[in-house]
């Protein structure tokens, strides 16, 4: 028996203060080269213990927390295997959601991990350094679990088995991969308004919404799960990068005008990134809860007006041009991105497909005012081609943007020429760049020395990096396998494979 | 806002023209059309024949559109633009000797055929 007493507990406070006690006053080095990020962007921090890290009394919970949500999402996720529960999803063109969400988005959770643990190493205060730390390793777990929750299907499904290189590589993941990149080589304050407050606190729900709830009307409880899993994360998420724009607003009024530049900025980065989901919604789901337009009604007409107006006080304005183009465009989006990737599929790691008369019925009810007007037309000529055995595919590369790195395939909406083709054009060291939109030239004018370096796959396709000229060559390189990975979903192998499944 | 940056920012053209061995890119759009899901993008050689855009890319680009029959250079209007100005090209002189060059983007408007949809 011991005959030192045992001490006493620490308290909440002071165990946060112990585990999280990283920071201190550089002696022998000076604090301008050991912080070198902290004054390159022009934000003021006059006092970094202001900004004292929301979560800190939950601190000595959230492991155990964390480790039982795993524990719990694993357990799921096994008995999903055990139960062969991939035939109870609603049918096999749901799959292809969950390609696009490992592909697309999957990869960007990693890169934001590694744009956290920058910020947390950049940043003076020990509450903001900690909160983005922790943040970092979220979006590592949100990482793993959704490769793992989604492996399950590469046993039965083509298209999910190199999604690392498919990200570095294949046309139109460059669109989140620029995204990410864009992101986490801006400075620590710009990636903060980029990833905390544009992307996780005004259009998370964007994202995580319907792709969740879809997953849940098509029968893929892995998916629901491990969204419910993540969910609790996000939430704190959201709390950290409203706390955290406050805090830098607060600090200097001078740092008003750069972060509504940022945040102007990545709100409109962010939604022309959430055209995946747009048509993801309407097209991909077999069974679709909420089409694109009731969400942008739901989550941008309503809640992102809300959340700005909660910064009015600060000075911030709401970026009116960027929300009037999002209810303009909010009956066209997702049509318009299903067509780019019907043309173009024959170059993708997922199929695609037309919609069928009842889709089409459900598009036009949801769509009064431009599905039957614009798009039914269009759509029932490749299915006229489709029957006569002449499915089209485009046989040329698109011209794409130098900013988000999607086709010019958006229609100038609010100029009155839904059928004409946006195009804005911008000069900068003696060349041309091209736009898809007012909101990407932008972007660009601000920082052209920055997407000039942009890796535009049709033009490294044209320099010939990326295996060859030909499409076959192309798709070599991109790890697609011809007839497998890419076409129509009518004739794939995963369609076999459904019928099969379905059968037996 | 420009760049900020903790040392020299380089500045990387990785499209200038010298990039793409011996071509040039140059985008072309059918106005008003749009099947084909956006304007299309090609690695030309300088000296191509403005005739070949004609003969050769229209052809396996747009042949999916419903107005591609009807699309006859011989007996239609059409109006061409290079980088927004409205030019009369001479079809057997060079790309750059109309008037194209890197990354430049060809436009040709039908007035009559506007983009029908539907079969």
């Amino acid at each position: 028996m011991s005959i030192n007493q045992r001490k006493k507990r620490l308290n909440k406070k002071e165990q946060y203060k112990y585990m999280t006690r990283l920071g201190w006053d550089p002696t022998y080095q000076k604090s301008e080269d050991v912080y070198p990020y902290l004054k390159m962007e022009g934000i003021k921090i006059h006092d970094w213990e202001a900004w004292e890290d929301p979560f800190r009394m939950t601190m000595d919970s959230y492991w155990k927390l964390q480790a039982e949500k795993d524990k719990k999402l694993y357990s799921i996720i096994d008995a999903f295997a055990q139960n062969n529960a991939q035939k109870n999803i609603s049918d096999a063109r749901y799959v292809n959601a969950l390609k696009l969400f490992l592909t697309g988005v999957t990869p960007l959770e990693y890169k934001v991990v590694q744009g956290f643990s920058h910020v947390a190493r950049a940043f003076r205060g020990e509450g903001a350094s900690i909160a983005c730390q922790m943040q970092a390793i979220d979006e590592l777990r949100h990482f793993q679990t959704q490769v793992h929750t989604m492996s399950h299907y590469n046993k039965y499904f083509d298209g999910f088995h190199d999604y690392a290189k498919a990200h570095d590589r294949v046309w139109y993941l460059s669109v989140p991969k620029s995204f990410g990149d864009d992101a986490s080589t801006a400075g620590p304050f710009e990636f903060l308004t980029a990833i905390s407050f544009s992307f996780e606190f005004v259009l998370t729900s964007l994202l995580f919404v319907p792709f969740m709830s879809g997953a849940a009307y098509n029968g893929d409880m892995a998916t629901v799960t491990f969204g419910f899993s993540a969910q609790s994360d996000e939430s704190r998420h959201m709390t950290l990068g409203l706390s955290a724009i406050k805090f830098i607003l607060e600090q200097d009024p001078d740092n008003v005008p750069i972060v509504q530049e940022w945040m102007d900025k990545w709100l409109w980065r962010g939604y022309r990134l959430l055209g995946l989901v747009a048509m993801m919604m309407d097209y991909m789901l077999p069974n679709s809860p909420t089409s694109w337009a009731e969400s942008v009604e739901l989550y941008i007409e309503q809640n992102c007006i809300a959340l700005y107006k909660d910064l009015e006080r600060y000075g911030i304005e709401l970026p009116t041009d960027t929300i009037n183009t999002i209810i303009a465009e909010k009956g066209h989006l997702s049509h318009q991105v299903w067509n780019i990737f019907y043309n173009h599929t024959n170059a993708a790691a997922f199929h695609t497909w037309m919609p069928d008369e009842e889709k089409m019925n459900w598009l036009s009810e949801k769509y009064p005012d431009t599905f039957d007007k614009y798009y039914r037309p269009m759509f029932e000529r490749y299915i006229e081609l489709e029957k006569k055995g002449e499915r089209f595919y485009s046989e040329t590369l698109p011209i794409i943007c130098q900013t988000c790195q999607i086709p010019l395939g958006f229609t100038d909406i609010e100029g009155g020429n839904p059928h004409v083709y946006t195009h804005e054009t911008s000069e900068f060291n003696g060349e041309k760049f091209h736009f898809c939109s007012k909101g990407c030239k932008h972007v660009f004018e601000k920082q052209p020395e920055k997407y000039t370096q942009a890796w535009l796959p049709p033009h490294q396709i044209f320099q010939g990096n990326c295996g060859g000229a030909t499409i076959p060559e192309v798709l070599k390189w991109y790890k697609i396998e011809n007839g497998v990975d890419n076409l129509d979903y009518v004739g794939s192998p995963d369609e076999a494979m459904w019928n099969k499944l379905k059968n037996n | 806002m420009s760049i900020k940056s903790i040392g020299e920012y380089p500045i990387i053209m990785k499209d200038s023209v010298e990039n793409f061995n011996g071509n040039q890119v140059v985008y072309l759009y059918w106005y008003g059309h749009r099947v084909v899901s956006s304007p299309r993008a090609f690695p030309l050689p300088p000296e191509m024949p403005f005739g070949a855009i004609i003969s050769d890319l229209i052809p396996i680009t747009y042949k999916v559109e419903p107005d591609y029959e009807d699309l006859d250079f011989e007996n239609l209007e059409v109006i061409w633009e290079v980088d927004g100005k409205v030019i009369e090209p001479d079809f057997s002189k060079s790309l750059k000797e109309n008037g194209v060059g890197h990354k430049s983007f060809i436009q040709f408007t039908t007035p009559t055929l506007t983009g029908k949809v539907g079969a």
